[in-house]
């Protein structure tokens, strides 16, 4: 389950034509699909041709993060996320194509959060996903395949650039792809709303930060999700709290909470062995606790929180590199690297969104 | 006292209420022309901003090339790293401009600030698609078979922002216009030269709208200041003749110990308050005029630099201060002589009203001088000014220098009438002419201002004209002019056109920096079609042949006279080419540098230039039906296709309507000239009883008397058309070979046409005749008691 890179349902919000009137935030996202796919439980995913893109589908992503250290002796954050998001449910071509790209970058320090946004249509060579050889782009950013054998995700080369950043990165798969809920088909809310959704958490890093003041050599841990839907969202849900986690001890646990209107929280989690063994966790099972909130772009965001997993004996506090990490796209949320310590220690990122 | 002392001031316009209405409507006119061509630049002005800064043009580079730029060329620069945004640019059938850009990577702008923040809206115009127009413009679309219209206030009028996607549609073309580069790029980019070949234009190279148009504008502006200053001529002959008549109130009110201070003080106040008053009427009428000239110059500069302006007239507060400011200023300089007699007259001088006639004779005498000084001073500028500064400083020195001599010439001419043989009446009308002469100056010189500068504007108009049709003639000389939208189908409409017209002539350009400006060399073909056609003004011998061999080059009249150029002058064009100039061809019209060049010679230096544009020779009563075919065949646009009529109809529709505005305001002047004259004489009517009374008494009929007083309106209307001829001849000279040269780098040959001026001297009698008319009826139908108590108070 995963409500995590559910940011690119903003974009769908963003561009979607079809939001009831009064809807706002997140609520509109729960509307019914016009002549776009749905997710069944039936299909089964292939590789690599679901590496690829799913135009038939409203929403889509590639969504990447990263927990580095640099050769300076300091903790870096990365996010690279490709967003696609379709008006019509059709791949289109030229100018007119109704698929339109959204990516979005960071490099998180301690003390700075640089983020670059970048937006293209479909169509034109500007932005696309090809599968043979793996390529997700748009401008010159990049997530593309490195690995002649196996498959195509097992090693890629990750670039992007902003107006005071840039990275180039190498990373390995030292697992197998995750298939998150039941093979691959992720059950969201109590009424059904799913998507498909899969996973590689198990990815060695090197590479290196450009940054202001010069190339800075980093090493470290990376996690890729793959999410394509329709529908994903009920309609009173209104936010979310997301967290991805490495263990030191190599596991690795996805969970997260959705806020729903009244306040109350659904969560959800994925515990994922070192082997690449999956275990899912039901509404309640994850417990999410925020313990200090600090003012971040003129709002109250809680930015350390408690979380606990009593079916794993995991009790951890998390606490954030950087509590300014303020993604201020055209959709702004809040999206940074962490450490955790408690019953289990590691570090992570973390995701949280409506917070108004 | 003051209260009183005013009041005793008051009643004099009281009692002569036709004067101040002269007065007040002098001004409100010359307020109202002046104001007016002020409101019509400003917003013309207005609407030039708004359309560079429409899509952040005014500031950002572009990356363009002949042709256009291709998805490929934009989808190569974004691949690479650069953070540009394509613009794509035309005009439909209907006139609509078309503006077609990508709201995903185009940098903020105010004209999609609609969509910024509404992502429905955003999401439809990605979509299924809409155009953004202007309130006014969507009232005017409405019937069209165009995508959904949405009003916002942030478009220029004329024009429709649309996603490129439907632009291109529109527009019928694959190719985007250029691309507009982002400010702030991200770090670590190749250099730009490394990813594409597009030519990076910063926004100092291309010639701004409001740099192009600003020559339009300073003759708007002079004709405006033409106006006030004739429209001050009947402020200060009211002023004048207001301020003689009330010398014996003067005279009696300092008398009874009023001194002179409190006296001024008054005078100074009343003529403020009417300033006031007719500044106000004179904005509401300057609004006016202008709301209605408007749509007229929004044509032209449409027509004429594509310029986008608005037809209707926005209210400026600031404006209207300014118009108020420069009544008030109006009425200060032609009161102030007025007030200045007041102050030097001395307490119990009479009060005779010859005294203001006499004066006038010796201000005459220092008229003269200053005239002759204007002369020489517009002749020397005339010879010597070299800018457009001095072209306008000429016409100014020339005009009111004409205007001062004016009384002295027609004085002198009288002076010479008198020695014809005469009856004595005849003698009389002469001598009483010449009696007039200075009390009427004024407004014959507002007269002959006027027939001057509608003399000269119609010669430059004429000659530009008659020229302008020569040189269209000449240089259209093809039926046929095809614009197509890719290579492929220019060769595709070549091959087809090659069995079915007599020849296909190329026409390709290729925009180069020469000289740190903008330039745009042109090849052509070694066809008899330009070799006997092509309007040279000066050429070597052998200039179409070097220009075959590639050995020479033909430049535009504008770029030799701004760079100097003569036949013979090498030219650097590009690293390696060097040329020397073997022709100079006449290019009106064209603000920028322009050089023709061998087609091979070209196409050897830039061999990716791809050639759009074709000239057909065919047969022309051919042309209807291979327009047809091409469009059916290759499914051509509106606009890709211009026969030679068309392109010719359209050039004078153009032309005429540049000179629309011209028209109007020589009709307006003429008219403030004519009111000039009425209220002069009507004036002039009350004061002549001492001249009339003894002709009546002896006997003369009313009637032979009237007859009389109309006669020698006409013989000075007569007399200073005669003048203002030659005036005018010498402003359309400075207009063609001074102002012309200075403001748009060409001259044009003057061409007379004396049919106009016929007319012209007509008219000017007529309005001579009619604003004398009332003047004369009311002293005909004066009861003769008050004639006969004219010999009772006689001195």
């Amino acid at each position: 389950m995963t409500a995590r890179p559910l940011t690119a349902l903003w974009v769908t919000l963003w561009i979607c034509l079809a939001a009831p009137a009064g809807a706002q935030g997140f609520a509109g996202l729960g509307t019914d699909a016009e002549g776009f796919a749905l997710p069944d439980a039936e299909t089964t995913l292939t590789f690599p041709e679901d590496h690829g893109a799913h135009p038939e589908f409203r929403i889509e992503w590639w969504y990447l993060t990263a927990n580095l250290r640099g050769d300076d002796g300091q903790d870096y954050g990365v996010q690279w996320t490709l967003f696609r998001s379709a008006l019509a449910p059709e791949a289109g071509s030229g100018w007119k194509t109704p698929q339109i790209w959204m990516g979005h970058a960071a490099v998180t320090s301690a003390q700075e959060h640089r983020f670059a946004q970048k937006l293209a249509r479909g169509g034109i060579g500007q932005a696309g996903v090809e599968t043979a050889p793996f390529e997700a782009q748009i401008d010159d950013w990049s997530l593309r395949s490195l690995s002649g054998t196996g498959d195509p995700l097992d090693a890629v080369e990750l670039q992007a650039r902003g107006a005071d950043f840039a990275y180039d990165l190498t990373l390995q798969a030292d697992g197998p792809l995750v298939l998150q809920g039941d093979d691959g088909f992720s059950v969201k809310s109590p009424s059904g709303e799913a998507s498909f959704y899969y996973s590689q958490p198990f990815y060695d890093v090197t590479g290196t930060l450009t940054l202001p003041d010069g190339d800075v050599g980093v090493t470290g841990q990376a996690w890729l999700d793959r999410e394509w839907s329709s529908q994903p969202l009920a309609e009173d849900q209104e936010g979310w709290d997301w967290l991805s986690l490495h263990f030191d001890d190599g596991s690795k646990l996805m969970g997260f909470g959705l806020r729903d209107a009244s306040g109350g929280h659904f969560t959800s989690a994925t515990w994922v062995s070192p082997a690449g063994e999956v275990t899912a966790y039901g509404d309640g099972a994850l417990t999410l606790e925020p313990l200090e909130t600090v003012e971040v772009a003129d709002r109250d965001v809680p930015v350390r929180w408690r979380v606990a997993l009593p079916a794993r004996g995991v009790m951890i506090e998390t606490t954030p590199l950087n509590p300014q990490a303020w993604m201020g796209t055209l959709f702004p949320y809040w999206e940074g690297p962490l450490k955790f310590e408690g019953s289990h220690s590691g570090r992570g990122y973390l995701e949280m969104t409506g917070y108004e | 006292m003051n209260a009183a002392t005013f009041q005793a001031l008051w009643s004099h316009w009281r009692r002569h209420k036709v004067q101040l209405a002269t007065l007040v409507m002098g001004l409100a006119l010359a307020t109202a022309l002046w104001s007016g061509v002020q409101a019509i630049n400003a917003e013309a002005r207005r609407s030039y901003g708004e359309a560079a800064a429409l899509l952040g043009q005014d500031q950002l580079d572009r990356l363009e090339a002949p042709g256009g730029v291709t998805e490929a060329q934009f989808a190569a620069l974004r691949r690479a790293g650069w953070d540009v945004s394509p613009v794509v640019e035309g005009t439909l059938a209907s006139g609509l401009r078309i503006v077609g850009v990508d709201p995903l990577s185009a940098p903020p702008q105010p004209a999609l600030s609609a969509l910024a923040n509404d992502t429905e809206a955003l999401a439809a115009f990605l979509g299924e698609g809409f155009l953004l127009v202007a309130p006014e413009t969507a009232a005017r679309l409405e019937a069209q078979d165009l995508p959904p219209l949405r009003p916002s206030a942030d478009v220029p009028p004329g024009t429709a922002i649309t996603d490129i996607g439907v632009a291109l549609r529109l527009l019928r073309t694959d190719r985007l216009g250029h691309l507009l580069v982002a400010r702030d790029q991200p770090m670590g980019l190749p250099e730009l030269a490394d990813v594409t070949t597009l030519r990076r234009v910063t926004p100092e190279d291309t010639s701004s709208l409001a740099q192009l148009t600003d020559s339009f504008h300073l003759n708007l502006t002079a004709f405006g200041l033409l106006s006030f200053a004739v429209g001050l001529f009947i402020v200060q002959s009211a002023i004048g003749l207001a301020f003689e008549q009330r010398r014996s109130a003067f005279r009696t009110l300092r008398a009874l110990g009023v001194s002179l201070r409190r006296l001024m003080v008054l005078l100074a106040l009343e003529l403020g308050g009417i300033a006031l008053f007719a500044g106000i009427a004179g904005i509401a009428l300057g609004y006016a005029i202008a709301a209605a000239l408007l749509p007229g110059v929004a044509g032209t500069l449409r027509g004429l630099y594509g310029a986008q302006v608005s037809d209707t007239l926005s209210f400026d507060p600031l404006w209207a201060a300014s118009a108020l400011g420069i009544a008030l200023l109006g009425v200060a300089a032609a009161g102030a002589q007025a007030l200045w007699r007041v102050a030097r007259m001395p307490l119990l001088a009479p009060a005779q009203p010859r005294a203001w006639a006499m004066a006038s004779v010796r201000a005459i005498r220092m008229q003269t001088a200053a005239a002759i000084t204007l002369l020489i001073a517009a002749a020397a500028l005339a010879f010597w000014g070299g800018s457009l500064l001095a072209g306008f400083a000429c016409l100014a020195a020339l005009l009111i220098g004409a205007a001062l001599a004016l009384p002295v010439v027609l004085l002198a001419l009288l002076r010479g009438a008198a020695l014809l043989p005469r009856g004595p009446l005849g003698e009389w009308l002469v001598a009483d002419a010449r009696q007039q002469v200075p009390a009427l100056s004024l407004a014959l010189m507002a007269l002959l201002l006027a027939l001057a500068a509608n003399v000269g504007v119609g010669t430059m108009v004429g000659s530009f004209r008659t020229t302008f049709v020569g040189w269209l003639d000449q240089r259209l000389a093809s039926e046929l002019y095809i614009t197509t939208r890719t290579p492929d189908e220019a060769d595709a409409i070549r091959t087809y056109l090659a069995p079915r017209s007599d020849a296909v002539l190329p026409i390709w350009s290729v925009g180069i920096t020469l000289r740190g400006a903008p330039a745009t060399i042109y090849g052509v073909a070694d066809d008899a079609t330009y070799r006997d056609n092509w309007p040279l003004l000066s050429a070597r011998q052998d200039a179409w042949d070097r220009l075959a061999d590639g050995d020479g080059v033909l430049v535009n009249e504008q770029m030799a006279r701004r760079d100097g150029l003569d036949l013979g002058d090498p030219l650097q064009l590009a690293e390696n080419w060097q040329i020397p100039v073997v022709g100079i061809y006449s290019d009106y019209g064209n603000p920028q540098a322009q050089l023709i060049a061998g087609t091979e010679a070209l196409a050897a230096r830039y061999p990716e230039q791809p050639v759009l544009r074709f000239a057909v020779r065919i047969d022309p009563e051919r042309v209807p039906q291979v327009i047809d075919d091409l469009r059916e065949r290759f499914d051509l646009p509106e606009d890709a296709l211009r026969d030679q009529a068309e392109v010719k109809a359209l050039s004078l529709r153009i032309f005429d309507q540049t000179f629309l505005v011209t028209g109007a305001l020589n009709v307006l002047t003429l008219g403030v000239a004519g009111f000039a004259m009425l209220t002069s004489l009507l004036t002039l009517s009350s004061l002549r009883l001492p001249q009339v009374a003894p002709v009546w008494a002896m006997g003369v009929a009313p009637r032979q008397i009237a007859l009389a007083e109309l006669a020698r309106t006409a013989l000075l209307a007569a007399l200073t058309w005669a003048l203002a001829v030659p005036v005018g001849l010498a402003l359309a000279w400075v207009l063609l070979a001074v102002v012309n040269v200075q403001a748009f780098g060409w001259r044009l040959p003057m061409q007379v046409f004396p049919g106009g001026w016929f007319w012209l001297g007509l008219w000017a009698l007529v309005a001579a005749l009619l604003a004398s008319v009332w003047p004369v009826w009311r002293l005909m139908s004066m009861p003769g008691g008050q004639l006969l108590r004219v010999f009772a108070n006689d001195r």
